[in-house]
């Protein structure tokens, strides 16, 4: 354990912004949904109402995972679910970037060199994310029994959150072992995550034991506020430990720097990479390719259990009815669709600031100079990732269209007249998309060490969209974010001016963006 | 080439005033302390950094305004060659190579036959002495003007090193005009036609190797017929009876001999003024200024 202490302050001196950003955010969600329902669902006949016609249907309970009860608690319990999957893709994703991202760059070297235990870095990583997954069990106890929740569910909710994340935290400590760079470690473990989410997703409305066997379901397994299995958390809990102990015998077996799975030998030479474009497209190919593949496989999965939300209401006229007018004069299923695209445009506007920044990450890993001192300009470097930020998204946002489209249909009865409906709503949302595409693009030019910012604004918009309307703030507050002007479809109206005062923002940021890389120092 | 160069970062001032000048065809050893600015200046003539004030030209023209046209006249080799972990060697090398506007396939082959260099191996699989010579031969193998090499063969093995040095001074046969900032001076000694040295962003000496060796001292021990007491202008003078040590300055030299032949000389020892030497009192009064 010698020098883990110093690792772990190192950590959290580097994560000293984004650390307490996502705790703030996931503290804050599960209190909003409490208040939200307490407020919309004031008693026990409508929240049983609520419960029976809508919680309780399988579309909802594939979405945000399963249903007991019909509390205030119970209703809180499930709509967190999303929640549980965030913070898993957090936990797992820090614990990569503080041990095999690091090794990758060569800093792990530096400091395997100095007085620091084999496992100091593992250990420091683990720590660190076990730590913040239990303070945030502890400020989501707090706000949910401050809000009014009885505090033993509050506790149950917010322990079975932490031991979540800790699991996938533990995911991520293996596949970095595993791998030889970090790229393939996030995939990997990504890919763990995203098949436990197909898991849960099937298993939770049929009330299968299927469920059980995905690590992403125990937490809300452990049914806070409804029957309490407080021995449920024991089985994330062993699984994290057993995945921690073969990381720990993995890293103890390799070399600084090396893999389990074998790194292949390349060509010798290429002829076809001779432009900044084609140097773009290597690099951001695995991007484009992943998240493709991953919003297809969830459109597919989520496009089928549409027409389930239709039966649950059929049965109920008149609160079909009700739903239909929020919905803007919409069918119920397509405003379940357009609600679906609107969390993915959030997901695909990570992949399109992701995309951006790694022209951030280019030139901190000093890849960037040897390119620009060629006869490479720095416009057409810079653009050429930003064809990638821009057009990746749409591609993305089209397979989803066509996957989501198909399902959809095919749960309707009627592929051939949903498919161009579904595929122009996905499309409508790259403009908000792209702003914060633009927004990373301008960060990079223009305030280039704060380009993580972009990050933020999302998490910003993102806490907009999902407790904005609750809070009953300003709706000049609400309009900060791009997503609120996104037009609401299928089913809505589509409105020419949004989004082209979107698509106008974000060309003008990108704009902005390369005006300041073209006169800014490298590095 | 540059003049007056400043630059800062912050509160640091990198350049302060910093001249530099190469002349075509020649090698040009660029030295100093770790941190002195060597990098900085590079970065400037390459068009990565826009200088505070002072003028730069680089080949005919501004370093910032005319980077791109500029760039395909030149190659450059940074210290710390970092790959993309995801390409192999062989196709960084080509990519450099085209995106500068082409490539010497057979000086290509050549080179990577000399080097040793396997080019099928994946970035991160590369040693730092690999990487190092990816980046070099991505250089080497281009046909241009200009060669600028900041500190090119840190983690080179000596035999590599051996290699380097042939090259350049085959570069230099061809006509090519090289900036070399190294820290090993046996290299410098053996490849630079001229040297300049800088320190905390300035230059502090700069000509050709016999220019600064004069400006440097001469170590000598004598045993001599009859002790003496004192000799003008040495320093570091230590007598031991009738045996003398001390250093002089060039221009003392003549003077001092004649001093010592006048106490009658059995034997003398001069040492001429290594370059070791000659920095090291260089490298110094940067310490402590
Ligand atoms: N991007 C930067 N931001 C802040 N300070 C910098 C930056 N780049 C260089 N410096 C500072 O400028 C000064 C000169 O650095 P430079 O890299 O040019 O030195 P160098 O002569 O190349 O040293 P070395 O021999 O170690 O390579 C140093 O004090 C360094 O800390
Ligand atoms: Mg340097």
């Amino acid at each position: 354990m010698t020098g883990t202490w110093h690792l772990i302050r190192l950590i959290l001196r580097r994560d000293r912004v984004l650390l307490p950003l996502w705790l703030i955010i996931l503290a804050a969600l599960p209190a909003s949904y409490a208040a939200s329902y307490a407020e919309l669902l004031p008693d026990d006949a409508a929240r049983h109402q609520y419960a029976v016609t809508t919680a309780g249907t399988p579309s909802f309970e594939s979405l945000l995972g399963p249903l007991f009860g019909d509390s205030t608690g119970a209703l809180t319990a499930q709509r967190v679910g999303t929640v549980y999957a965030i913070l898993a893709l957090i936990s797992l994703l820090t614990v990569i970037r503080h041990t095999r991202t690091e090794e990758d760059a060569g800093r792990r070297e530096l400091i395997a060199a100095t007085v620091v235990g084999r496992h100091a870095a593992l250990s420091a990583a683990l720590i660190v994310v076990t730590a913040a997954n239990l303070l945030l069990a502890l400020l989501i106890t707090v706000t949910l029994a401050g809000s009014g929740l009885p505090a033993g569910g509050s506790l149950l909710l917010g322990l079975s959150m932490a031991v979540t994340g800790i699991v996938f935290a533990a995911v991520g400590a293996l596949t970095a072992q595993l791998t030889e760079n970090a790229g393939p470690a996030r995939g990997l473990a990504i890919i763990v995550l995203g098949g436990a989410f197909l898991i849960r997703a099937a298993g939770d409305p049929a009330d299968s034991w299927l469920s059980w066997l995905s690590p992403l379901a125990w937490g809300q397994q452990a049914q806070p506020y409804a029957d309490e299995k407080w021995w449920a958390l024991a089985l994330p809990l062993a699984l994290a430990a057993v995945l921690a102990a073969a990381a720990y015998r993995i890293s103890v077996g390799r070399d600084v720097g090396a893999g389990v799975l074998p790194a292949r030998l390349g060509p010798a030479g290429s002829a076809s990479l001779a432009s900044p474009f084609a140097l773009a497209w290597r690099l951001q190919r695995g991007l484009l390719l992943g998240w493709s593949a991953g919003l297809g496989v969830a459109g597919l999965a989520v496009g089928g259990t549409a027409s389930a939300v239709m039966d649950a209401f059929a049965d109920n006229p008149q609160l079909a009815d009700i739903m239909a007018r929020l919905g803007g004069g919409a069918s119920l299923a397509d405003a379940f669709v357009a609600g679906l695209l609107g969390i993915m445009a959030i997901a695909v506007s990570a992949y399109g600031i992701q995309a951006a920044l790694r022209m951030r990450a280019e030139e901190t890993g000093l890849r960037a100079e040897p390119v620009l001192a060629t006869a490479t300009g720095r416009v057409p470097w810079a653009l050429s990732h930003v064809l990638f930020a821009v057009l990746g998204p749409a591609v993305a946002l089209l397979v989803l269209g066509v996957t989501l489209g198909i399902s959809y249909g095919v749960s309707m009865g009627d592929v051939g007249g949903q498919l161009p409906r579904v595929i122009g709503a996905a499309l409508v949302q790259l403009p908000a998309v792209a702003v914060l595409t633009g927004l990373s693009v301008a960060l990079f030019g223009l305030l280039p060490r704060l380009s993580a910012l972009a990050w933020g604004a999302l998490g910003a918009f993102l806490l907009l969209g999902q407790i904005g309307a609750i809070l009953q703030l300003d709706p000049l507050v609400l309009d900060v974010s791009p997503f609120t002007h996104t037009p609401r479809l299928p089913g809505g109206t589509l409105a020419a001016t949004p989004v082209l005062t979107l698509s106008l923002i974000a060309a003008l940021l990108i704009a902005a963006g390369l005006y300041g890389f073209r006169r800014r120092d490298i590095g | 080439m540059v003049s007056g160069l400043h630059k800062s970062f912050g509160r640091t001032h990198a350049l302060n005033g910093l001249d530099l000048t190469v002349g075509t065809g020649e090698v040009h050893g660029f030295l100093g302390p770790n941190g002195s600015g060597k990098s900085t200046t590079i970065r400037v003539l390459l068009g990565l950094l826009k200088a505070d004030a002072g003028t730069a030209r680089l080949l005919g023209g501004d370093p910032w305004n005319d980077a791109t046209a500029l760039h395909r006249r030149l190659a450059y080799v940074p210290g710390d060659v970092t790959l993309w972990p995801n390409l192999s060697g062989g196709e960084v090398i080509d990519l450099l190579g085209r995106l500068r506007g082409g490539l010497n396939t057979r000086r290509r082959a050549e080179l990577l036959e000399r080097f040793d260099l396997d080019p099928r191996k994946k970035g991160r699989a590369y040693s730092k002495g690999n990487r190092q010579k990816v980046g070099l031969v991505a250089a080497l193998a281009s046909d241009v003007e200009l060669l600028i090499l900041d500190e090119p063969t840190s983690g080179l093995d000596p035999l590599m090193e051996e290699v380097f040095r042939e090259c350049v001074q085959e570069e230099k046969r061809r006509g090519r005009t090289v900036l070399l900032s190294s820290h090993i001076l046996a290299e410098v000694e053996q490849l630079c036609d001229r040297v300049s040295i800088i320190r905390n962003g300035q230059t502090v000496e700069t000509g050709t190797l016999t220019d600064l060796r004069h400006l440097s001292r001469t170590s000598i021990t004598a045993d001599l017929a009859s002790p003496v007491a004192d000799l003008p202008d040495v320093h570091d003078l230590h007598v031991d009876g009738t045996r003398v040590r001390f250093q002089v300055d060039a221009e003392h030299l003549d003077a001092v001999l004649k001093h010592l032949s006048h106490a009658g000389v059995r034997s003398l020892v001069s040492q001429p003024p290594t370059l070791e030497e000659l920095f090291k009192r260089h490298y110094e009064t940067a310490a402590r200024s």
